[in-house]
């Protein structure tokens, strides 16, 4: 449920808004990168082409899940991704955190173009490091059009690839991961201890208050993970704990919606929670949701209403002076869960590449005022646009 | 002399003094050489410009990449992309599909109707060269892999008259195919026309799906560019025939490309600067002369030979410096307004689609600077040691002026000259450049102004004493001006020769080069003759990559009625070696009965009945015999398909329009090896009785009529023989420098001569002349003078046009030609030189014989 990886003007619809979202996107266009404009454009790409997407399927409530097919790629629809976020741990029992992203867009290129290079589908990959010695997060990203065998998501089982990046489902359910980044390198096997997690209405995620703004969203968590992490060219032997997001749609944001904050958090008894508010530009909530998932299977699901965030300690960037809320304290029906950050420095600042910034990073979760387990917390939307 | 007055102010006082009395004189050398060296250095300037700007913009479009895979032919299948995408050591490759497209209705209007269009994954090609991305309209960013969008440069969108969001339409085949102007290349370089769009959408619009021009590499940090060159090569053997380039061999390309017009073009200006070197030598000669009483003077007041010998010298230096730092000045400005309004070709064609613009070059300029000055100090060498060596007391007597320069006419250093001219005709080129041509011309051009003293004396010599038979038999049949005239000519040739150096000089180049050019004109017209026999020759564009007729138009063009025969042609570019610019490929039906028929064969080849029987024939440019030694009879593979068939040279036909090599074969044979069925363009006979307009009308009816472009042998030819007089423009600019410089030369040199002859032109008042006739006698000396040089000049020139139309050119441009000489032009051009030089005979005169006559007696002591 992580869409919504940047600054909120470029997901807005007033006048006022679209004007930030060009010069915005114009200055990262005088300095000198593609794919700053291109991250903005496969972000926001749906909301900018919302008007003329005949051929792409709608989101509908009651179409159930189907696996392992669902696993797989849906090229129909606009987006997808696959989001893997998680704890690690060292051999010297230190924790790092860690997201491994691949996006899939489709584009409006005409359909009957029969050129190979034809970008119907775009792939993007992000990924991150979190490290406390560090002080920030190691992060790279890449993109291409899909074709070639190079870059593709695949229909079927989750099949994703970028040149030498990938993330893939094996038969058995444990996913595989490589990613070969600037300058670190992951290597992880993701093993699921538990069935995958259907959210909201069996995998219909509502995400405002009109129906078509919804996606299909299913969650893998508790995932065992082993693997590597190499840095500075030592290679270091890892396991941990990981949560796996995936989810597909066309059409999802609310106009009044500014920014987003979400949490998923794989606790120590097995329980799994998620939970994420949309907030509006005058800082209401357009939209909120929750559930918890326990050990037995028995699923429970909080409506707008009863989902409240509260901020409770604030970081400022002191790359992009945004404020962050980096310890929030939110409430679900009658109880109470407060995250608290592995570091508080991990705002993904890649304005310079990517022109987008927003704050990913590992999480402690106490319920109710005791230690309950670990998670990932996103919140974008804190950067004020770009000015001149 | 120990408590002589400063040196130094004697040296200025000496110069000074000189140059006040005879302004006109150095004003006119210190113009020759500005004139020489401005004309120089300009062409330098243009050049670099035109040539590091054009290497900038091709190397703009590759970006940072360390190698290029590309293909003999223009593009090449894509499945070699994924292998080296995920090769080893391959950091980033980035496929490119380049393509010229032609622009409709475009060929009227612009001199070359073709964008250059790149197809880039930007994914990719943001990585590679940043500068090639286009910026979309604002809430448009999905333009950027729009299958319908494309950027333009800013320099192109100002060419095409066009803004973002105007549709761009553009001819595919017959078909017109309109494209959105989504935004622009704001980093393209100025003037730089390109546009921009995503290969998916070029593929598929362009109709080239599946290919891609060339894949550019990026290595892995720290790899050996060679050695994975070489390996990579081994590697794509098996798959094909592959180039792999440096960025290097690209920039060798576009200097191969231009080079031999570039020289040529140099040594024009270097002509230009050797005719200033004469000027300087006779005025520094007769200013020496004039001042030999002087002179002589000094050394017996106590000036050493070598005090004189560095102020002769200084005082052409000073001419040397003032004049070079002028032409510095003038070339420069020349270069910035040449650039600016006819752009880096000056009318050559070869750098189009680019703005250069001037910059300031110091090392050339330090180094025209020191040409201009070395060439003055070497035109003064010879007076200042003639003044140097002079004996005082000889050089006080009167009269000895021409015994100073007779040390000239030895005949030996002449005669040498003109034997290693010779010599040098029979060596063989240097780099693709004839280097030994020029040295011939040259040598030649030394040796015949060498021996112009001795051949003047022996002529007017001759003339002299045959008039003065004629009129001792029938007395006073010819006028006293003549005789006397001839007199002076034929007893004081010195001075008379080196008034002539410089008209010698300029005519013989002007000579050269107006028999080369006459020779190049009607040789390019008669071939234009040979090669448009048909009456209607039809095409979908004139130029671009995106040309073609396809089987079913073919069918239905050749359906038309009233046709009596078509033929089909199919050109395509191969690079046969990445260091060169690529080759032309004709397909088209050719007369094997007699090749002649249908190419202007030069006369080598094989006939037909004499071929090898399976060989394909194929018949090439005299080009591809000098750079890539295809001589009849050899047995030859073209990558045209995989593998690369075999064929035999049949024959080599001459051609003028392509200076990198052509080959010619059976369209039925390109199609069968290649499988490409379109065509570029047509040739078309008509029945009797039918007129071209009434076809044309025809076909204008068919679908694709609108794009169809119709012309006739005679338009062609009007065309091509225009394009061939603007190329040669600066060629005739050039020559009209020379010939300025050379009556420049007589001006100096008369007027010179006028002052030295003042005691003489008393003396003639004194036994009766009047001042008409004196100024009469100036003239008829002018008109002798320059009608001997003309004479001279011609039988030079004629001899330079011939290395110039027989090596010169065959190795810069490897063509070859026939002689044809302009006798009205070259008459013309003589009369009017006379004529201008009897004119200013007589104005430099009119100020020498303005004086009291007994006065200018008088100073003969």
């Amino acid at each position: 449920m992580q869409p919504f990886k940047c600054n909120p003007a470029y997901v807005d619809h007033s006048n006022r808004q679209q004007h930030s979202v060009s010069r915005a996107a114009r200055i990262s266009f005088q300095r000198a990168s593609f794919l700053a404009a291109f991250f903005i454009i496969t972000w926001f790409g749906a909301a900018i082409g919302f008007a003329a997407s005949p051929q792409l399927s709608p989101v509908i409530q009651g179409v159930p899940l189907a696996f392992p097919h669902d696993f797989g790629a849906h090229p129909d629809f606009r987006n997808e991704w696959w989001y893997a976020t998680g704890w690690l741990e060292t051999p010297e029992k230190k924790s790092l955190g860690f997201q491994v992203t691949f996006f899939r867009v489709a584009t409006q290129h005409d359909r009957s173009n029969p050129s190979r290079f034809a970008p119907q589908q775009l792939i993007i990959a992000h990924a991150a490091l979190s490290d406390p010695a560090a002080g920030k997060l190691l992060h790279d990203q890449k993109s291409a059009r899909e074709g070639f065998g190079l870059a593709y998501t695949k229909e079927g089982n989750t099949n994703v690839k970028l040149n030498d990046w990938y993330f893939v489902r094996e038969e058995n359910g444990r996913y595989e991961t490589s990613i070969t980044a600037d300058n670190f390198m992951l290597q992880l096997s993701l093993i699921p201890t538990q069935a995958p997690m259907l959210q909201d209405l069996n995998g219909f995620s509502r995400k405002g208050p009109r129906p078509e703004q919804a996606s299909y969203y299913y969650s893998e968590p508790q995932l065992q993970v082993t693997g590597t992490v190499t840095r500075d060219g030592k290679e270091i032997a890892v396991n941990g704990i990981a949560w796996l997001d995936h989810e597909w749609s066309t059409a999802y944001l609310d106009p009044a919606a500014e920014g987003w904050d979400w949490v998923g958090a794989n606790l120590d008894d097995g329980s799994s929670l998620m939970a994420f508010r949309i907030r509006s530009k005058d800082g209401s909530k357009v939209w909120a949701y929750a559930g918890i998932r326990d050990p037995s299977g028995r699923f429970t699901k909080f409506e707008p209403e009863q989902v409240t965030f509260e901020p409770q300690r604030n970081w400022r960037s002191p790359r992009t002076n945004a404020t962050y809320p980096v310890e929030m304290r939110i409430r679900t029906g009658s109880t109470e869960w407060l995250l608290t950050p592995l570091q508080d420095d991990q705002e993904l600042d890649s304005r310079q590449s990517t022109g987008s910034v927003y704050w990913e990073g590992a999480v402690t979760i106490t319920r109710d005022g005791k230690p309950a387990g670990r998670g990932y917390y996103e919140m974008t939307g804190y950067v004020e646009p770009l000015t001149l | 002399m120990t408590k002589s007055p400063n040196k130094g102010t004697l040296s200025r006082w000496l110069l000074s003094g000189e140059w006040q009395s005879h302004r006109v004189q150095a004003a006119v050398a210190v113009i020759a050489i500005a004139l020489g060296v401005a004309l120089g250095f300009a062409i330098h300037l243009i050049n670099a410009a035109a040539f590091s700007e054009f290497s900038a913009a091709a190397r703009s479009l590759s970006g940072q990449s360390d190698l290029e895979v590309r293909s003999p032919q223009a593009t090449f299948d894509e499945s070699i992309y994924p292998v080296l995408v995920q090769r080893d050591n391959v950091e980033l490759a980035n496929p490119v599909l380049e393509l010229d497209v032609a622009i409709p209705g475009s060929s009227q209007e612009r001199k070359d109707g073709t964008l250059k269009i790149l197809g880039l994954d930007i994914f990719r090609a943001s990585l590679m060269a940043p500068d090639l991305i286009g910026i979309p309209g604002e809430d448009k960013l999905f333009d950027i892999l729009a299958d319908d969008a494309i950027f333009l440069s800013p320099a192109a969108m100002e060419w095409l008259g066009v803004k973002q969001g105007d549709p761009l339409p553009l001819r595919v085949g017959t078909q017109t195919i309109t494209l959105r102007i989504a935004g622009s290349l704001t980093r393209a370089r100025t003037g730089q026309r390109i546009g921009v769009m995503d290969i998916g959408a070029a593929q598929w619009r362009f109709r080239r799906i599946g290919q891609l021009s060339r894949i550019e590499l990026k290595l892995a940090p720290g790899i050996d560019r060679v050695a994975f060159k070489t390996a990579l090569e081994q590697q794509l053997e098996p798959r094909g025939q592959y180039q792999i380039t440096e960025t290097a061999d690209q920039e060798t390309r576009v200097a191969n490309m231009s080079r031999a017009y570039r020289v040529n073009l140099n040594m024009l200006a270097m002509v230009a600067l050797f005719t200033g070197t004469f000027l300087v030598f006779s005025t520094q000669a007769l200013s020496v002369v004039r001042r030999r009483h002087q002179f002589a003077l000094l050394r017996v007041l106590g000036l050493t030979r070598r005090q004189l010998l560095t102020q002769v010298l200084f005082e052409g230096g000073a001419l040397g410096a003032v004049g070079s730092l002028a032409g510095l000045a003038l070339g420069y400005a020349t270069a910035a307004t040449a650039l600016h309004y006819f752009g880096g070709d000056l009318g050559g064609g070869f750098f189009t689609g680019v703005k250069p613009t001037v910059y300031f070059d110091p090392l050339a300029a330090a180094v025209f600077f020191i040409l201009g000055l070395g060439i003055t100090l070497l035109g003064s060498a010879a007076p200042a040691w003639e003044a140097a060596t002079a004996k005082p007391a000889q050089a006080l007597k009167s009269g000895s002026e021409d015994i100073a320069l007779s040390k000239l006419a030895t005949p030996w250093p002449g005669l040498l000259c003109l034997a290693s001219g010779a010599l040098f005709t029979q060596l063989p080129p240097i780099f693709d450049l004839p280097v030994f041509g020029y040295l011939a011309v040259a040598q030649l051009l030394t040796g015949g102004i060498v021996l112009m003293p001795r051949f003047a004396a022996l002529v007017f010599s001759a003339v002299s004493s045959a008039v003065g038979n004629r009129t001792s038999g029938t007395a006073g049949a010819t006028p006293a001006l003549t005789t006397l005239a001839l007199a002076r000519l034929a007893n004081a040739p010195n001075q008379a020769a080196i008034a002539l150096g410089g008209v010698l000089a300029s005519f013989t180049l002007m000579v050269a080069m107006a028999i080369m050019v006459a020779s190049f004109r009607v040789s390019v017209d008669d071939w234009l003759k040979h090669i448009l026999p048909a009456d209607i020759y039809l095409r979908t564009a004139m130029s671009g990559d995106t040309r073609g007729l396809t089987p079913d138009e073919i069918k239905a063009l050749a359906a038309i009625p009233g046709i009596a025969r078509a033929d089909f042609f199919r050109s395509s570019k191969l690079t046969l070696d990445p260091g060169r610019p690529s080759i032309a490929l004709i397909a088209r039906p050719i007369d094997m009965t007699d090749p002649g028929n249908t190419l202007p064969m030069t006369g080598e080849a094989i006939a037909p009945a004499l071929l090898p029987k399976d060989a394909i024939p194929i018949w090439v440019s005299e080009a591809m015999v000098d750079l890539y030694g295809y001589t009849p009879g050899k047995q030859v593979t073209l990558p045209i398909a995989n593998p690369a068939p075999g064929f035999v040279i049949a024959g080599v036909w001459r051609d003028y329009g392509r200076q990198f090599g052509a080959v010619q074969m059976q369209l039925a044979d390109y199609q069968r090896l290649t499988g490409d069925r379109l065509v570029n363009d047509a040739a078309l006979w008509l029945e009797n009785g039918i007129t071209p307009e009434q076809v044309i009308a025809s076909m204008r009816r068919l679908p694709f009529g609108d794009a169809l472009e119709f012309s006739e042998p005679g338009q062609i030819r009007a065309l091509s023989l225009n394009i061939f007089d603007r190329s040669f423009a600066v060629t005739y600019l050039l020559e009209g420098v020379a010939v300025i410089i050379g009556l420049l030369g007589v001006a100096a040199s008369f007027s010179a001569q006028a002052f030295a002859r003042t005691k003489e032109f008393g003396m003639l008042r004194h036994i009766g002349m009047t001042r008409r006739q004196i100024l009469g006698m100036l003239a008829v000396e002018g008109c002798l003078l320059t009608a001997l040089g003309a004479v001279l000049g011609f039988v030079l020139g004629w001899c330079i046009s011939l290395i110039l139309v027989f090596i010169v050119n065959p190795q810069s441009f490897h063509w070859t030609m026939q002689l044809s000489l302009p006798w009205k032009g070259l008459l013309g051009v003589a009369l009017v030189l006379m004529a201008s030089a009897a004119m200013t005979a007589l104005a430099s005169g009119r100020h020498a014989v303005s004086g009291n006559a007994i006065r200018a007696v008088r100073e003969d002591w």
